[in-house]
């Protein structure tokens, strides 16, 4: 779960991280009290995507005649494809430089990953390898204040700035592990009169961990289809394809969207029915693809610890309810096969026992492929 | 010979009262894996299928002298149940669970490191070896066959699609191993290429990956020193960027772990790479012969 600039805000400020004085806008006359308040202020729209600034949606606000007007440019517009709904007012910066820096987890490593550049403002992936520090964290010490001097020595920073970034990293990788975070990250870290700032922060918590962080306010991304899905406890993403898709297995699910590709169709879905989901939750996410309308649905599963009969009355179930409107082709092999096949048969539903030709035929019912 | 099991291994089952547990310990029993015990806090003294049930795993070691565990415990309980494990001497550990934070798996994984303890997992199906007659996993038993073919794999459904298809091609398989579907998992595709290496029952591998991370690649950097062939067929070429594909570490992130950098890299080390499931056993004979 991603937060908001201003939650991440928050918790840098609880632990000791110097941010900028700020706070939440959500109306353009509240804006003219924040610059009262605070003096001339950025405005920035509190959405969960990276580059906001190019795309316009951080301006400057100088004085409180103009805030509301500014506010107004910003406030509900569309930034790639979120709606703005709060601002961010925060206090105008003169900064001299701008740092990067992260602590994150290192997959092939396992372990955490702390890294910095001395050329900040930037996305990290931009920067040159040569100016980036990247120091791994045993997690049996974890990290003291010379962990972070040590880079800052290695960045190059002035002498002055080495014993605060040292501190700096100590909390950065405090928040890490305190709020089970995937990352934490502050870019730019400005230098405004000789000290760190933290001009803007991200912090991603792991949604695996979100049990020990019931207070962390919901943060939902995603359509209102993934939301409903997701209610039912299945991952599901949405794309922008019409041939809906459901699948047994996170992999599986993929490869079969690649099957579908592959034979010139478009996926209109990601779904994982999950590795033995019952007819319950199986018929529920197939009628949420039903209510996609979509050209045709396709449900190929390999039945492990999913029984193929269990899918089939789920089908069965949804077709005989709402009704499935348009072409269904199902792909049925492995665990209760048979029994699968003959439910789904009486109901005068065919089943494809091989994936290849059944990917086929539903590009096909749905008047594409090559 | 196989990786990771040995046929009579003596395994246990931490959560055998459970759904799952009970019954993937009746199922791994009729492939013939030796399930000497189970446990389950206040269960001890029962059985389950006969199966001895104990209170703590330091129990169970003690009265049956296993080395291997398997897993079956809600994610945020599997930190807990893997340290009981590792700290009484089991050291084979299978963690089947799924949402487990990373933050746990880092520490099991260090943990098991210090003690020279395999882990495998968590998010996986487990590992099962049809020639040694045994398995620790959730995968179904009759899609398998004892033969020559390693195959290591992100995904559990995936690989029994594959697994199945090989075994329909009368190519059995030495062991299939599930790494883990999970951002921070015990094995890497590395550790268990470096195994397949060493197994003489081993004579070829399949490797299964998806998006995400950069595990194919560093693979693909081992491949010259594995000295058997390869075929991969990685998952995800129609996913978008910055969505998480079910598995949590299935996310290209900032234009990394993209399909295209894993299939460029493995293929020019020398692995065959097929773009659809149905190719990898045909590609398999081949290389085979």
């Amino acid at each position: 779960m991603k937060l908001y600039e201003y939650l991440a805000k928050q918790i840098l400020a609880d632990a000791g991280v110097p941010i900028p004085p700020g706070r939440v806008v959500d109306t353009p006359e509240d804006a003219a009290a924040a610059v009262r308040e605070i003096g001339p202020v950025a405005l920035k729209a509190q959405v969960l995507v990276g580059g906001r600034g190019k795309a316009g949606g951080i301006k400057f606000a100088e004085t409180a005649d103009e805030a509301p007007q500014v506010a107004k440019q910003i406030l509900g517009m569309d930034l790639k494809g979120y709606r703005v709904e709060r601002l961010y007012a925060e206090g105008k910066l003169a900064i001299e430089r701008e740092i990067y820096v992260s602590v994150t987890t290192d997959r092939s490593r396992r372990c955490p990953l702390v890294m910095a550049s001395a050329h900040g403002g930037v996305e990290i992936e931009d920067v040159e390898d040569r100016h980036i520090v990247r120091r791994h964290v045993d997690p049996r010490v974890g990290v003291l204040p010379y962990f972070g001097k040590e880079m800052a020595y290695a960045l190059d920073l002035p002498a002055g700035l080495a014993r605060e970034f040292g501190d700096l990293v100590e909390k950065l990788y405090h928040i890490y592990r305190q709020y089970d975070a995937e990352l934490v990250e502050i870019n730019p870290l400005a230098v405004v009169d000789g000290h760190l700032v933290a001009a803007d922060a991200r912090l991603n918590v792991d949604d695996s961990a979100l049990f020990r962080h019931r207070a962390l306010p919901v943060v939902e991304e995603g359509t209102p289809t993934e939301h409903k899905v997701s209610e039912i406890g299945l991952a599901f993403v949405e794309l922008d394809g019409d041939i809906a898709i459901m699948a047994n297995g996170a992999g599986m699910a993929m490869a079969t969207l690649d099957t579908i590709q592959h034979f010139g169709g478009r996926p209109a879905n990601f779904l994982d029915a999950g590795g033995g989901a019952s007819v319950e939750p199986t018929a529920q996410a197939l009628a949420v693809l039903v209510g996609m309308h979509p050209k045709a649905i396709f449900v190929n599963i390999f039945g492990g610890i999913t029984r193929c009969d269990d899918v089939a009355k789920a089908i069965i179930q949804v077709k005989n309810t709402e009704g499935i409107p348009v072409p269904l082709v199902v792909r049925l092999t492995g665990t209760n096969e048979k029994e699968g096949v003959a439910l789904l048969e009486h109901e005068g539903i065919s089943a494809y026992s091989e994936m290849d030709k059944a990917a086929q035929q539903v590009v096909a019912l749905a008047g594409e492929g090559r | 010979m196989a990786i990771y099991l040995h046929r009579g291994q003596k395994i246990l089952v931490q959560g055998i009262t459970g759904r799952q547990g009970t019954f993937h310990a009746q199922q791994m029993r009729a492939f013939g894996a030796n399930v000497v015990g189970g446990t389950s806090p206040g269960k001890g003294g029962t059985l389950v299928d006969g199966v001895p049930v104990f209170d703590t795993v330091r129990e169970a070691v003690g009265e049956t002298g296993a080395t291997a565990s398997i897993v079956f415990v809600p994610g945020p309980y599997t930190k807990d149940a893997a340290f009981e494990a590792l700290e009484n001497g089991i050291r084979l550990l299978v963690l089947i669970p799924e949402h487990v934070p990373v933050a746990d798996s880092i520490d099991i994984v260090t943990r098991a490191q210090d003690l020279g303890a395999d882990v495998v997992g968590p998010n996986t199906f487990g590992v099962i070896s049809p020639g040694e007659g045994t398995k620790m996993g959730i995968m179904p038993n009759h899609i398998y066959r004892p033969g020559e073919v390693g195959v290591v794999a992100r995904s559990g459904t995936l690989s029994y699609e594959i697994a199945y298809q090989l075994t329909n091609a009368g190519l059995g398989q030495s062991t299939v191993v599930g790494m883990g579907g999970d951002p921070v998992v015990g094995g890497t595709f590395v550790s268990v290429l470096q195994r397949f290496r060493e197994d003489a029952a081993t004579r070829a591998v399949v490797l299964v990956g998806e998006i995400g991370g950069s595990a194919e690649e560093e693979a693909a950097d081992y491949l010259s020193t594995l000295d058997k062939p390869v075929v991969a067929y990685l998952a995800g070429r129609a996913a978008p960027a910055g969505k998480r594909m079910g598995h949590a570490g299935a996310i290209i992130e900032r234009g990394r772990g993209t399909l295209e950098s894993k299939e460029r890299a493995l293929s020019q080390a020398g692995a065959r790479v097929v773009t659809v499931p149905w190719d990898v056993a045909p590609a398999v004979a081949e290389v085979l012969r």
